[in-house]
Order: C-alpha cells, then structure tokens, then sequence
C-alpha cells in the first residue's frame, strides 16, 4: 500500500464520512477494502482512490466498508441500565404532561441499540401506558440499515448480549435464524443519515445515544457534530456516549449526569432534572401517577 | 476463583468449554452425563454449571430438577448449553430454573456474554 494512496484515502474519508484515520489503521483498510478493490476488477489500493473520485456508487461502497462497526444487544450493559433506571424515570417526570418522547439512535449499525431500546420501552409498557415513544435509528451505510429494517439475526448475533429471556419473548426463530416481533421492530424508525450532513431535519430529541462513533471522528469533526447535536436535544435532554468517549476539550454543552460518565446532560438544564430526580425511580413515578 | 461444573457427554465440548472457561478465569470440573454431575455437587457445589440438554443415563433438564431440590442446590447459576435452539426448550429451560441458555454452536464471546448476564464475569 503506497503512502500516497493511504493519505488520499485519509483525505477522502475525513470529508465524506468524518472518519479519521490514523497510519496505524493500515491493516483495517487492508482487511476491509481487500474485497471491495477485487470486486470492482482493480489492481490495488492506487487504483481504488482514483476510481472513487468519480465514481459515485463506488465511494459509497468505500465509505460503508470502512465505517461498518460492530455491535451487539445491549452493548456495555451501563448505558442501557442508566437508560431504564435514570434517564426514563427522569424524563417520565419531565414529560407527564406531553406525554411523549422522541430519542435517536445515531450510527445505529444492524439496529441492535436502537432494539434494545424498544426493548427497555415495552417492559415499561406499565409506567408509560398512553405514552408516544418515537425510535428513530440512523446510520451512513445502506447495507446496516436494510440488515437493521429485517431485524433478522443470526445465531452468534442473536446471543451475544441478548438474555434468553428477552429472546423468546421478542424474537421468533426462522431456520438459523432469529427474526424480532413485528411490535418492536414496528417501534422503529430507521433513516439513512452522515452525521457529518446537517441533520437538523431529524427534529428535537430527549434522548440521543452517540455511542462508539465519535472516536473515529478527527478533533474538528467531534466540535461540530456534538454542538450540532446540543442543537437537536431538548435542554433538559440527555446524550449518552460510549465508555471510551468523552465530550472534554470538544464541547461545552454538556455536562455529566450524576456521578454516571457516559450519560450527559444539557449545561443549562439543573433545575429540571434536580427537581425530577430526588431519587426518582420508576416505581416512584408509577406512585405518583 | 470461581468454579464452574461442565456437564457434556462430549469430550470435545467439554475440552472447548474449559479452554474458553479458563480463560475466563474460572476454574471447571467436569462431568459426562446428569448423574455423574449430581454426584460431582454432592462432593462440591459449584458456582455455575454449564449443562449439556441431551446426554445418556440422565439429561440434562432431569438433573436441573434433582438439583434445584438438593439444599444449595438453588446457588449455582446453571446455563444450558445445547443443540436445542427453538423457544419451546429455552422456555423448558428456564421454567425449570436455568438462568440462561447457550445454544451451540458458542463461541467465546457468546459464553463471556452469558456469564455476565448471570452476574458472575
């Protein structure tokens, strides 16, 4: 792989995708783009950076392989018990009124965040009966979001996070593979989307998990997404990022919730949540229905 | 360290489950069938044990039965870990008092992920 071809490569990804690419990424870019140079019949990786400054369908294809990350059913497992034990409980006090929530699932993969949550939402089905919860699940790549729509998974992808509970009770099998009910996929909205486009046409949101995305993103290409996306949370809304991120040093519009890291909340927004938390729960908020 | 029974009448299985056990930093004993294992927890109750469904002289759902009856018997995290992969078997399962269930073919992060869940990695 000629040095030339790998920063042309660096330089194509950083504007289309936000991507950053460091020199020590060169075996991903081996390993992911091997198949995409042979398919389209080139000789090598030079050939590859010239090809996509014209070809359309072919950038697209670079971008997808190279931005494609993994991702299982509840992944970490923190984000999504804070989810359900303090962000819900605090926006069900929050919200009473309207009665209604809207949260982003953004660089959604195969769908498996955006599920999970739709999960967490139709076990608390109790505590938020008459309630309009909007999933909307947005990815780069075409391919992950048809894969995410399908909500057909495979055996390994079926039980890795995934408690046997929650599988019987939302997925059905079908041959090899795992299928999730028609209720749950139902409560999704999946949308193709670059977060480095304006994404200002999403709407308002209460809840936005950004997770294991943004340290990809090049310093200038964190600022600017994670600023855009204060612009799209409510004020007293929450962000949660994955545990190896953080928004220090990129943005200050956030700040931490409580003593969990990986959930943020608006800099301006103490008083709601102070006056919403007092050990809200959601037996508490049950109660206080 | 925690301990964990393997139950397989496979020696292979058996073989990959402590492998990938082990390097969870579990330590395993093993039995072939239901009756050498409920022999095995009378020794020593483990912490978790990882149960075959279909083995010969007794299966493993009939030695989920037995054991959650034994005192203690209730301890153990027990996960299934078999061919059996339809809704009717996990539901068996789990009724009977399985805390989670691994359909194989696994892998190690499929066991990592179920230990987890069962709170003990």
């Amino acid at each position: 792989m000629s040095q030339q071809a790998f920063s042309a490569l660096q330089a194509f990804l950083l504007k289309s995708s936000g991507l950053s690419l460091d020199k020590e990424k060169k075996y991903l870019v081996e390993a992911r783009l091997t198949p995409v140079i042979e398919q389209a019949g080139l000789s090598d990786l030079g050939e590859l950076v010239i090809m996509i400054e014209t070809d359309k369908a072919l950038a697209k294809k670079v971008i997808e392989a190279m931005t494609v990350n993994e991702t299982f059913f509840f992944r970490d497992r923190q984000p999504f018990e804070g989810f359900r034990s303090a962000i819900l409980p605090e926006l069900v006090k929050i919200r009473a009124r309207q009665r209604k929530l809207r949260i982003w699932s953004a660089a959604c993969s195969t769908g498996q965040e955006p599920y999970s949550l739709a999960m967490i939402i139709d076990e608390e089905a109790r505590t938020m009966a008459g309630w309009t919860v909007d999933i909307i699940a947005t990815d780069i790549a075409e391919s992950v979001l048809k894969k995410a729509k399908d909500g057909v998974y495979t055996h390994f992808e079926a039980q890795r996070g995934l408690p046997a509970q929650h599988l019987v009770r939302y997925f059905a099998k079908r041959k090899d593979n795992w299928v999730i009910n028609q209720n749950i996929r139902a409560r999704v909205d999946f949308r193709q989307q670059n977060l480095m486009s304006d994404f200002s046409q999403l709407g308002q949101f209460d809840v936005i998990f950004c997770r294991n995305v943004l340290i990809y993103f090049a310093p200038d290409q964190k600022r600017d997404v994670l600023n855009r996306m204060a612009q799209r949370l409510a004020p007293d809304g929450f962000l949660v990022l994955g545990a190896a991120e953080s928004v220090i040093g990129y943005s200050s519009e956030f700040k931490p919730h409580s003593d969990n890291r990986v959930i943020l909340t608006r800099r301006a927004a103490t008083s709601n949540h102070e006056a919403a938390r007092g050990g809200a729960s959601l037996e508490q908020a049950r109660a206080a229905k | 360290m925690k301990n964990v029974l393997v139950v397989d009448d496979s020696p292979m299985i058996r073989r990959i489950a402590k492998k990938i056990l082990e390097e969870l930093n579990f330590k395993t004993f093993e039995a072939e069938d239901g009756q050498k294992a409920l022999a095995a927890v009378n020794e020593t109750m483990p912490d978790a044990i990882l149960l075959d469904w279909n083995m010969p002289v007794m299966d493993g759902l009939e030695f989920l039965i037995s054991l959650r009856q034994l005192p203690n018997g209730g301890s153990p995290k027990v996960l299934f870990c078999t061919t059996e992969s339809d809704v009717k078997h996990i539901t068996k399962a789990m009724q009977a008092g399985a805390d989670e269930y691994i359909m194989k073919p696994f892998n190690k992060q499929i066991v990592k992920s179920k230990f987890e869940e069962v709170g003990l990695c």
